[in-house]
């Protein structure tokens, strides 16, 4: 769909992906080492850091397999 | 296809962080950056108006359903869950799994190779110009109607979950989406629906996985709703035998017939909205697969919206309760219950991403709703009516300008609804007054080739009208539910279901009629409109398993197996 020189639709959901990923996960660590006065349900299972994980790991993949290679080159 | 949210009492449900407002400031700058770099690629009419026709089928299909997604569909769908059970579901299987099949493999290949621009053109083509403009004007209208009510309700909805300020909320999300599809027109739009599709899932999914630890699983959760209500919250057919059976107070007929069929295939596969974004597929296989695709996301949906709210019968220590009651109350009304059900399991970060989600759902459908308004206003009432000859430049320009022009028309009715609340209730009503006649008439265009100009303007009015007058009938004397309806104790939702079941019947017999005693179009002319006159590509040489059909019977046998599950 997309022409050498354009990026793809993936590349910017990979971006989107990426930066919530980083900092749901920052925002889990913090709350791990400061746990706040009143949590949420199921704190125990620090969602915040697993989820921020998997969506940081999902974007990191789509941001290089969609990298707008050619774009870059010019 | 959106139920009406109606939310009373402002009260500030969660408290955003630091994290969370970067998360949502991160999404607004992402979006406008996406039109921006697409406003390049958005040059010719095609460009413009159909993304140049070079999209995959994937992104076709997530679009198409991103479309529909918007977050009254969340919301309004989450609470009518908490309302009625796992009856909600209706609105994401039997009312919407055939009819996108059906599209897909039956209908694509007419719009496809017809090289319309819209439905209304198709009519055009097939009907005439009568017919075209009666469905563009009546489509255009309800257009900008529905968009300014869903940027009303986000405004709603985020001044009570968030205590932003409504004025703050209906400009800022209303410009950044009339930016971004002015600069890119349908593509920019399509690229930020596939976006606002994922943040969608990605911030709504954990309120199920969490819920369903929280209650235990499936089993514990089902018999802790049966306990908290009863056993008719969790069977889908079961109870659908008598109106007095069930907590929707409708007739399993109303929901195969009028659900399932009228307003389900009405809206799926005549409602330019969401076909728009299918004439903008590359080729023609892809144009099929794309609805077959949204079909196979569209039946998982359920578990991102109508599992939070049977999770919220189960697991909330506190109920629920009508708008009204609520606001009397000071309590929580059935329709925040994704808001609280977010805020109970998402902490700060989550909460961001679950708010963004809110907010992708809203913007994915007004901007949906703009575009098409912007294609239909511009090739088939300006171009049609108003100016026929002007250059490609000229159109494009009035379709950017018709982008803004439509989205502040659609402020002006956000502002509109604000002072006059009860016509929220009337959407629903409105949409199928439009809807399902002109299912009628697209579909006996496409299938019947004895189906004449007159016959099609004649079925199309005469149902639109009918409609409209059981409506009207209704709304004087309420006692006439029992006749439309076929029960007193039917619900508004199921007068909707039951008024487009008989405006389509009214439709189809007058546009039968008026053809038998009208002279048809000449076979020759009606090539690539009509089914049996129309050269279709052979899949001959193509595996099966690249074939639109089998997908569908794949995504069909599942669909089944579902409704079988939880009959």
């Amino acid at each position: 769909m997309e022409s050498k020189d354009s990026i793809s639709i993936w590349f910017f959901i990979g971006i989107s992906l990426l930066v919530n990923g980083v900092l749901i996960l920052g925002a889990g660590i913090y709350e791990l080492v400061h746990p706040p006065e009143n949590p949420v349900v199921l704190f125990r299972l620090h969602a915040s850091i697993w989820w921020g994980a998997l969506l940081l790991i999902t974007g990191v993949f789509y941001c290089y397999r969609f990298l707008p290679r050619g774009a870059w080159r010019k | 296809m959106t139920p009406t949210l109606a939310l009373a009492v402002p009260s500030r449900l969660v408290k955003l962080a630091p994290v969370d407002l970067i998360i949502i400031v991160f999404y607004f700058a992402l979006v406008l950056a996406i039109g921006f770099y697409l406003k390049r690629r958005a040059s010719t009419g095609e460009d413009f108006f159909l993304a140049g026709r070079e999209m995959t089928a994937w992104i076709a299909g997530l679009s198409f359903l991103s479309a529909n997604l918007g977050a009254l569909e969340l919301m309004g769908w989450a609470s009518s869950a908490y309302e009625y059970g796992i009856l909600a579901t209706h609105a994401y299987w039997i009312a919407a799994i055939p009819a996108m099949l059906f599209l897909g493999v039956f209908m694509m290949p007419f719009y496809y190779i017809s090289k319309t621009h819209s439905v209304p053109g198709y009519l055009k083509l097939r009907f005439g110009e009568s017919s075209r403009s009666l469905s563009a004007i009546s489509f255009a209208f309800m257009t900008v109607l529905m968009s300014g009510i869903n940027m009303y309700s986000m405004a709603l909805v985020l001044k009570i979950v968030l205590g932003w300020n409504m004025n703050f909320s209906i400009w800022i999300s209303a410009l950044t989406v009339g930016i971004y599809v002015a600069l890119g027109g349908l593509r920019s739009a399509i690229f930020n629906e596939v976006l606002q599709f994922v943040l969608i899932w990605a911030g709504a999914l954990l309120i199920p996985i969490l819920g369903l630890i929280e209650a235990g699983g499936w089993g514990p959760l089902k018999a802790q709703i049966i306990h908290n209500t009863s056993v008719e919250y969790v069977h889908l057919w079961r109870y659908l035998g008598s109106f007095s059976t069930n907590p929707e107070g409708i007739h399993w007929t109303g929901v195969l017939f009028g659900q399932g069929l009228v307003i389900s295939f009405g809206y799926w596969t005549t409602d330019f909205l969401v076909v728009q974004r299918l004439l903008a597929a590359k080729d023609l296989r892809a144009a099929k697969m794309a609805p077959i695709i949204g079909a196979a996301f569209k039946m998982f949906v359920p578990f991102i919206v109508i599992l939070p709210g049977l999770l919220a019968l189960a697991v909330l220590p506190f109920k629920l309760t009508g708008a009204s009651v609520a606001a009397a109350t000071g309590g929580h009304s059935y329709n925040e219950v994704l808001p609280l059900m977010l805020a109970r399991y998402c902490g700060p970060g989550l909460l961001g991403l679950g708010v963004t989600a809110l907010i992708a759902g809203f913007m994915s459908g007004m901007a949906g709703n703009v575009s098409a308004f912007s294609t239909v206003w511009t090739y088939d009432i300006y171009r049609a009516l108003i100016r026929k000859d002007a250059s490609d430049a000229h159109y494009v320009s009035m379709g950017r300008w018709c982008t803004i022009l439509g989205v502040l028309i659609s402020i002006g009715t956000a502002y509109f609804v604000m002072q006059f609340f009860s016509i929220m209730d009337y959407v629903q009503a409105l949409f199928s007054i439009f809807i399902a006649p002109l299912f009628g008439t697209v579909i006996l265009g496409m299938f019947w080739k004895r189906a004449t100009a007159a016959g099609g303007f004649w079925g199309l009015l005469t149902g639109t009208i009918s409609a409209a007058a059981m409506f009207a009938w209704i709304e004087v004397n309420p006692a006439a539910v029992r006749y439309v309806a076929l029960s007193s104790h039917a619900s508004p939702m199921a007068a909707d279901m039951y008024r487009a079941l008989w405006s389509w019947i009214v439709c189809v017999v007058v546009t039968i009629a008026v053809s038998l005693f009208t002279r048809p179009k000449p076979v020759a002319a009606l090539n690539g409109l009509v089914y049996g006159e129309t050269d279709i590509p052979s899949e001959g040489n193509v595996a099966f398993y690249h074939r639109p059909a089998f997908w569908a019977v794949i995504v069909g046998l599942v669909f089944v197996a579902l409704n079988v599950i939880f009959w």
